[in-house]
Formats: C-alpha cells, sequence, structure tokens
C-alpha cells in the first residue's frame, strides 16, 4: 500500500508512534523514526524496521527545537531521497490540576506536542508542497475535544493541533498535500499506565466498547491515512476512542 | 541585476521561459496565488541566500527586488 513512500515519524521509537512506523514497514513504506530520549526503544525499533526489509534510520531530535527540526528533514530528505509522509506523533503529558499547575509544565507540553508539530509541518510541508503531493497526519487526543482533568497543558496542546490540522489542509490542499488528524481516546501504552487507578477506572466505565484501545487500532488507520486511499479526506479529525466521546 | 535574476526564478518556476516580466508586474498577473508567491520568494532568498520579511505587502515583482535590494545592500 505504501511502496516507494518514505515516511517520517516523530515519538516513533515507542508507543503509539512505534507501532505506526511497523505498520507502515508492513505497508512496505520506508520509515524514519525521531526520538528525542528513548535511544534504547529507537534502537529496537529500528531493529524490527529494518528486519521487515525496509529501509530505515532512526534520529535522535528534539522537535520543540526550530532549528534542530529544520536540519533534521534536510538529512531525512537527503538519507532517503525524498519524503511522502509525516506523522506528528510526539508527545509528553505532565499532568496537574490547573490551579497546582507550574508554567514550565503547561510550556513544555505546549513545545512538545504542539509547536513541535508546526515546526515539522514547516519543515516537512514547504517540501511536500513543492512535490504537489504528500500527507500530514497530526494525532491528536480525545482530550483535545472533551477535556480531562488535571490535563489542560495536554488538552490545550492537542486542541491546538485540531486547529493546526484544519488550517494546514485548507492552506496546502491546492498542491496536493492532505493533512488530517487522528484523535486516539485511552490507548494502552506507558502514558496510559501513568494514569492514576482511579481515573483509568472512571474513564473505562465511560468506553461504550469496554477496553483501552490498542495501538495497531490507532496505527492501522494511520496507514490508510498515509494511502493513496485517503485522497479526498483533509481537514478531518477521526477519532479512535471505543465510543468514548460520542 | 536583481531583477534579472528574480525574473530568471520566476520564469524556472513557472516553466515558462518566453514570460514577460517587469517591475510593476503584480502577482495577480503572473497568476500566481499567494502560496505560489511564498513559494517564490523563499527560492529567490535561497538563490540571494539572504531573508526578506514576508508580512508586507508584496504585490509586485518590484516590491520584492525592493527588498532584496535592501536585504544585501
Amino acid at each position: 500500500m505504501l511502496t516507494g513512500k518514505t515516511a517520517l515519524v516523530t515519538g516513533g521509537a515507542k508507543g503509539i508512534g512505534r507501532a505506526i512506523a511497523l505498520k507502515i514497514a508492513e505497508a512496505h513504506g520506508n520509515v524514519a523514526i525521531i526520538y528525542r530520549g528513548s535511544q534504547k526503544n529507537a534502537e529496537q525499533t529500528l531493529a524490527e524496521l529494518l528486519a521487515m526489509g525496509v529501509e530505515a534510520k532512526s534520529y535522535q531530535c528534539d522537535v520543540s527545537d526550530f532549528n534542530a527540526t529544520k536540519a533534521l528533514v534536510a538529512q531525512v530528505i537527503k538519507n532517503f531521497g525524498g519524503l511522502d509522509i509525516l506523522v506528528n506523533n510526539a508527545g509528553i503529558t505532565n499532568d496537574k490540576l490547573l490551579i497546582a499547575m507550574k508554567e514550565e509544565d503547561f510550556d513544555s507540553v505546549i513545545n512538545t506536542n504542539l509547536k513541535g508539530a508546526f515546526n515539522m509541518t514547516k519543515h516537512v510541508g514547504t517540501y511536500l508542497l513543492k512535490q504537489r503531493k504528500g500527507r500530514i497526519i497530526n494525532i491528536s487526543s480525545v482530550s483535545g475535544l472533551m477535556g480531562n482533568v488535571g490535563q489542560c497543558n495536554y488538552a490545550a496542546a492537542k486542541a491546538g493541533l485540531i486547529g493546526l490540522t484544519k488550517s494546514a489542509a485548507k492552506e496546502m490542499a491546492m498542491r496536493g498535500v492532505t493533512c488530517n488528524a487522528i484523535a486516539p481516546g485511552f490507548i494502552d501504552t506507558d502514558m496510559t499506565k501513568e494514569l492514576k487507578p482511579e481515573i483509568k477506572e472512571e474513564i473505562l466505565k465511560q468506553i461504550p466498547l469496554k477496553r483501552l484501545g490498542q495501538v495497531d487500532d490507532i496505527a492501522n488507520l494511520c496507514v490508510y491515512l498515509s494511502s493513496d486511499l485517503s485522497g479526498y479526506i483533509t481537514g478531518e479529525v477521526i477519532k479512535v476512542d471505543g465510543g468514548l466521546y460520542i | 541585476m536583481v531583477l534579472e535574476k528574480v525574473v530568471e526564478i520566476l520564469r524556472n518556476y513557472k516553466d515558462e521561459q518566453d514570460l514577460e516580466v517587469t517591475m510593476a508586474s503584480t502577482f495577480e498577473e503572473l497568476e500566481l496565488d499567494s502560496l505560489d508567491t511564498v513559494e517564490l520568494v523563499m527560492e529567490i532568498e535561497e538563490a540571494f541566500d539572504t531573508s526578506i520579511e514576508m508580512d508586507g505587502e508584496l504585490q509586485t515583482i518590484g516590491d520584492v527586488v525592493t527588498l532584496i535590494e535592501k536585504a544585501i545592500a
């Protein structure tokens, strides 16, 4: 489905990003994974990707650093000879109730989850526009749609990502580049393991499908949105949340 | 000098080597939309190894040439 295409996945070393990278490889796409601190996970994921017979590389980069992302994108394009798909998945949490949240707790989450996506979209988008074809997929969250206790920073960043998605979709559509967002609900990853048990239990009660999502639930949709099959979809936000937010 | 280079970049961008361009030519007349303008200015910046502020009202090729001349002066 993605033969001959190259994808760049931020936060691709573990969790949802890792699953996305692997599913893209399964669809025969080449993959550049970006990690900030998870070097061991990145090495492991890279080994798995290479074992699948696709071209793959891992790069260390802090997506919140504008100049670093510019250099990174140039390097990836040079190494792979092109780029077709950007998946803005890198994200962190720093949960606290709003009144207990420090300025730096808010800033760090906004900088990685929202500004990081802007940085990557600007640099990759410039290339995709020239190419007159490309796919951008932003991993948002249902927290950005419905809010969540203890996550005012994360929810704000993820809601902002939806605005970024829709604006980029409108700006880039006339050049054949689509931009969509996936809004996962609660997915079984290290990130959701950090949630307090009582919050998790409360959430499970609210999910009609009565389970946490799996990373592949997100990755499968991401592959579809990366492919030619989704050519007429842009500016869309698709929830993958077991019915949590209907 | 700057105009000549800008015209060359513009002709290559539009892939029309006999395109008539003067300082007074507007982006609209040249059938360039806002995204074309941004892309073109980025190419021009790269060619002159400089950067110009795009937040002003860029309407004519002359506007770009003037900004580039100021930037490299």
